[in-house]
């Protein structure tokens, strides 16, 4: 994905290029220095949890204490993973199931819904909009158990993976909505609507044709907020799953809370669910290109 | 009654299901709500007048396991069932799915869970067992969970529940049903120590089957570290006055934070066993059932010696699981720590030796008082299998479930018709203690106080923690109390 | 920037032109697109409101079958009010959210900047960044618990261990359990570890929206690269950067994991509305609960609003 990066740059003459010194560029070289330093160094701000579960997860039991958190383990065993991976690679399967499906459908309306409410304004659309916006601050334990009763006893659903893809899918609209509203404020110009309408497009023709294709960085972003929010969430699961159906958040919490908390396996576990997100982030990254949006609307 | 059309087609639906085969049935029965609803449904309709709990019992009993609940309850309850006595042990069971939902996911409780499964099985062929496992929080997140299963109609088959108050929010919610019948057919106080049936007992009711006792009031020291201070780790002190006299000695002696503490609910039950200390047993007792003023000035002192013994602790989140406070008696930072006796799982993980590495005694002033907690298991209203909860129940209060769960899970059985020779020295020493000594209810585990009487003094004890204010957190338990007695 | 938008041509002159083919107004395919949204919001989230209202309105504050429900006015309120430590959770909520909204847009915007024109090893280092947010809460608390100890000295662990490992003594401090006005900047920590990739992201994706012939315009006027970021990129970015306040605002009022598995749901030094949520719940409290979440609906509205209003502005004045 950095060849891409490097690749899509160059076409555009007068790009300043990270990796091609501007003439002349003492100060370049050095402000490029300070760049990598400092982006080095945030990096390994950000693994410092990260390091602490890693060594934990290949401890044995009688070297993990809290005490010890920074020592590397004298005996490493991989009995945590490998107890983690029995105990999550079934909900795994249908945490990805429920992440995928929220994630795509309520994009896919969130991008519909952002579009119309930034481009394609219907009497009340702004009002509509906020009810959106301020639906999201409700507190989610406050319903849950009407919603159970509203699911489970009214509509007929039952608990498990089908329910929590219709709940992660709801819920994330509203956010999904805001998120391409406001993208597509600044990456749709009113021109090129125009000289659709010009043209006699309609509204789906624009929004398929024309807003559609310059939506990537705008689906990168919701399908990364979405598909992790559906991955991580454990309080939809805790109330519409149960153990034997429930996704990998549920399997988590019964390797981490226990009355003796098994530290290695649920650290271990804790390493292993976030795998299938982070392949996502990187698969995702790929479609995060700059000069993209120059070479599509024109 | 409005929903009867939508019965109607999901018991159709599951009709379908459990046509598909053995596969299927697995999935969708006892787990699934969607064969739950109509299962009651179609038993509640079709068995309106008999119990529902006879009803599925014959249709089990006729009935080879996993197979169709849905059709098996609706036949026979229209042929009109006689009851299958529970305390038939051996009879195979009542068939079907037993969702059992409990706290227990991991460790040490998950061995004994798996023990006691085994027992079910061997007794009760006939049932399949599913395991409704929620964990986290202390079990906080399990009562979440339950208290929506249950208020949405949806009540798994039997719960896992800490004996004593915590249960009345469900016996006031008309939740779950009294089981008297599976007591007296286990053996009832004969088997069961009379102290114990008498704080299960609500109006001559008894609601649950107590599966192990736990015991909180105990102090874990490390024999090493008392010693280099010139203490017997062996003896315990007279009272918390000669306890706080050690402790200044270890301090002298180099050791920073002589008691450990963790989260909050470690600190509700280090404070309990002072009030136990302070106000005597039954004094402690009076508390709960309003004999005992909160205002007391004895509560007043505990308070005051509670607020002293914070002084010889270290800081701690009010989120911190216990076992890094019962590490630093293990590691030597601390000398001793008021846990619960699941501690004991802890010190046999890092290798130490019972007797050579660690002691324990009861809390200094409540020698021969056994502040207790307990697990049991309940049968709730409109459970979808109450035949198979009532076969569970009877292996739960077994002799061999009770031996079977009980040593792999570290606690002690609360049948005291149960041999102790195969447990280990800890557990010889509770067992023998449990038979002899005064026994009161546990704060901090639910078996006192109501779920949200615990919170309540939770919340004071963590505000107190951060303000030191003792005559607020007074104030506090006095207002507690009085929201929660009536 | 953009002209008058079309619709807000149309909203505004509310009669929108018609258009010449069919009957209906241009509006219309643009309301039904919505209208699916709409319907699934209003069940799924209005209802429950209103139904979280009713139920503060009532004496539901046990679940005994005794009871009898009747409505109480505006007790469940009040009660909350005059309790201090419901007053206390909204200071430290206030701190929380103040803390956690400086933190993630300062680390996202600076991550977003450094990683914006596609350095070498972007995609490991923007993956770094995102990765926090992979691990779930669940499991990442277990290690923020002890990294967040708050013992010093000898005894320390966790972070302030790490502090004396690398001879920063000083930093040491009891964390989210000091007893200070402001100890919940450092419950803010872990949620800022967690989303400051996100905003970075949010940000990246805005920079990336813009169109590159506006850059490049600036360069040929002979504008430097920081006048380009001031006058023509960030400007842009405003809508962005209110979708990152709303999300980073949203996750605030309601962060309840973080706080569940740091201190519990009883914690008073680090307790917040959403934490006393989940206490009266689980005691079954339906009426009080409900007046909470109606509170936090409320006050979500009282900064939610003027958002909307100034956003509203801001396009008008974009497009006179």
């Amino acid at each position: 994905m950095t060849t891409s990066t490097v690749d899509a740059i160059p076409v555009i003459p007068g790009q300043t290029n990270a990796n091609t010194p501007k003439p002349g560029g003492g100060r370049a070289t050095s402000a490029r220095i300070v760049k990598y330093v400092l982006l080095f160094i945030f990096l390994v701000i950000v693994l410092i949890p990260a390091y602490v579960m890693i060594v934990t997860s290949f401890k044995p039991g009688a070297e993990i204490s809290a005490s010890r958190s920074w020592q590397l383990p004298i005996n490493w065993t991989g009995q945590g993973w490998s107890k983690a991976w029995d105990t999550l690679k079934a909900p795994m399967g249908r945490s990805l199931a429920i992440a995928s499906v929220a994630a795509i459908i309520s994009s896919m309306l969130g991008s519909m819904n952002g579009f119309v409410f930034a481009k394609w304004r219907f009497p009340g659309s702004n009002m509509v909009f906020t009810l959106f916006l301020f639906g999201m601050f409700l507190p989610y334990p406050a319903i849950m158990i009407p919603l159970q009763q509203l699911l489970i006893n009214d509509i007929g659903l039952s608990q498990g993976v089908v329910t929590l893809m219709v709940v992660h899918t709801i819920f994330g609209i509203p956010i999904c909505s805001l998120i391409f509203r406001n993208y597509y404020a600044t990456a749709v110009p009113n021109e090129i609507l125009e000289a659709a309408r010009v043209d006699g497009a309609g509204m789906w023709k624009t929004y398929t044709s024309i807003v559609l294709p310059v939506s990537i960085p705008g689906f990168v972003v919701t399908l990364i907020w979405q598909f992790t929010s559906a991955w991580n969430d454990f309080l939809f699961a805790l109330f519409l799953s149960n153990s034997t159906n429930g996704p990998a958040t549920y399997a988590l919490q019964q390797l981490s809370g226990g009355q003796n908390p098994d530290y290695a396996s649920s650290m271990a576990g804790a390493l292993i669910s976030s795998l299938p997100t982070l392949v996502i982030y990187i698969v995702l990254g790929r479609y995060f290109i700059s000069g993209m949006m120059s070479g599509s609307v024109k | 009654m409005r929903r009867t059309p939508l019965i109607a087609g999901l018991a159709a639906v599951s009709l379908m299901l459990a046509a598909c085969g053995s596969d299927n049935t697995a999935d969708s029965g006892g787990s699934s709500p969607t064969a739950a609803a109509s299962d009651t449904a179609a038993a509640r309709d079709t068995a309106a007048a008999s119990d529902t709990a006879a009803a599925s019992d014959t249709a089990a009993a006729s009935d080879s396991a996993g197979a169709s609940d849905t059709a098996g309850a609706s036949d026979t309850a229209a042929a009109g069932g006689t009851e299958v006595s529970a305390s038939k042990v051996g009879d195979g069971g009542a068939g079907g799915d037993v969702g059992v939902f409990t706290w227990w996911a991991d460790g040490s409780e998950k061995l004994g869970l798996d023990a006691l499964t085994k027992i079910f099985s061997e007794m009760y062929p006939n049932n399949k067992f599913v395991n409704l496992a929620v964990a986290g929080g202390a079990g906080s997140n399990a009562k979440a969970k339950l208290a929506s299963d249950l208020q949405a109609g949806n009540p798994p088959d039997s719960f896992q529940g800490h004996a004593g108050a915590e249960l009345t929010d469900y016996i006031n919610a008309g939740q779950i049903e009294p089981i008297n019948d599976v007591i007296d057919s286990l053996g009832g106080d004969k088997v069961f120590p009379k102290d114990l049936l008498d704080r299960l007992t609500v109006d001559g009711k008894i609601y649950s089957v107590p599966s192990n006792i736990h015991r909180a009031n105990v102090v874990w020291v490390n024999n090493e570290v008392l010693t280099k201070a010139g203490i017997d780790p062996k003896k315990a002190p007279a009272d918390i006055k000669a306890w706080i006299a050690d402790m200044d000695k270890l301090k002298a002696a180099g050791i920073a934070t002589p008691l450990s503490i963790g989260g909050t609910w470690t600190q509700v039950e280090l404070f309990e066993t002072v009030l136990i200390s302070d106000l005597g047993a039954e004094g402690y007792t009076g508390l709960f059932d309003g004999s005992t003023k909160w205002d007391d000035p004895k509560v007043t002192t505990a308070v005051a010696d509670y607020a002293k013994l914070l002084e010889y602790t270290n800081t701690a989140a009010d989120g911190d699981d216990w076992p890094p406070a019962t590490d630093m008696v293990i590691e030597g930072k601390a000398a001793y720590n008021v846990m619960g006796d699941w501690a004991v799982a802890e010190f046999t993980s890092k290798g130490k030796k019972d007797g050579v590495d660690y002691s324990y005694w009861a809390v200094p002033g409540q020698d021969g008082v056994y502040d207790f907690l307990a697990d049991s298991f309940t049968l709730p209203k409109g459970a979808k299998n109450a035949a198979g909860t009532k076969d569970w129940l009877m292996t739960v209060g077994s002799k061999e479930g009770q031996t079977a769960f009980n040593l792999a899970k570290g606690s002690i059985p609360a049948r005291t018709d149960i041999s102790k020779d195969i447990f280990p020295p800890y557990q010889q020493w509770a067992m023998d203690e449990f038979k002899s000594a005064t026994i009161v209810s546990s704060i901090a585990h639910g078996a006192a106080v109501s779920l949200g009487w615990n919170t309540a003094i939770s919340s004071a004890i963590s505000k107190f923690m951060a303000t030191k204010d003792q005559a607020g957190l007074q104030t506090d338990l006095v207002s507690a109390a009085s929201d929660n007695l009536g | 920037m953009p002209d008058t938008s079309v619709a807000d041509r149309e909203t505004a002159a509310a009669t929108p032109a018609p258009r010449p083919k069919r009957g209906m107004p241009t509006w219309l395919p643009g309301f039904l697109l919505v209208l699916p949204s709409i319907i699934l919001i209003g069940v799924f989230i209005y209802y429950l409101i209103v139904k979280n209202f009713l139920t503060s309105l009532t004496n539901r504050n046990s679940n005994n079958l005794n009871l009898k429900v009747h409505f109480i006015g505006f007790d469940n309120y009040t009660r909350l009010a005059n309790d201090s430590t419901y007053v206390h959770a909204w200071w430290n909520l206030l701190v929380l959210t103040v803390a956690f909204i400086i933190g993630t847009m300062v680390f996202g915007v600076l991550w977003a900047l450094l990683l914006e024109k596609g350095p070498k090893f972007e995609g490991i280092f923007r993956s770094v960044y995102l990765f926090p947010m992979a691990i779930s809460f669940i499991a990442a608390s277990v290690a923020w618990k002890w990294l967040l100890n708050p013992q010093t000295g000898p005894n320390a662990i966790g972070l302030n261990q790490l502090f004396q490992l690398v001879g920063l003594d000083s930093l040491q401090n009891a964390w989210f359990s000091s007893n200070s006005k402001f100890n919940m900047v450092a419950m803010a920590l872990p949620a800022v570890w967690q989303l400051s990739g996100y905003i970075m992201a949010l940000f990246l994706a805005g920079f990336r929206g813009i169109p590159d012939d506006q850059r490049e315009a600036a360069r040929m006027d002979g504008a430097s690269e920081f006048k380009i970021y001031r006058y023509v990129l960030f400007p842009q970015l405003s809508p962005v950067a209110l979708s990152a306040l709303i999300i980073i605002g949203h996750m605030s009022m309601k962060m309840f994991d973080l706080i569940y598995a740091l201190a519990g749901a009883t914690s008073y030094v680090a307790g917040v509305p959403a934490t006393m949520l989940w206490a009266q719940l689980s005691t079954y409290k339906y009426g009080l609960a409900g007046a909470n979440s109606t509170i936090i609906l409320v006050v979500v509205a009282i900064f939610v609003i003027p958002y909307l209003i100034y956003t509203r502005r801001s396009e008008k004045k974009a497009g006179s």
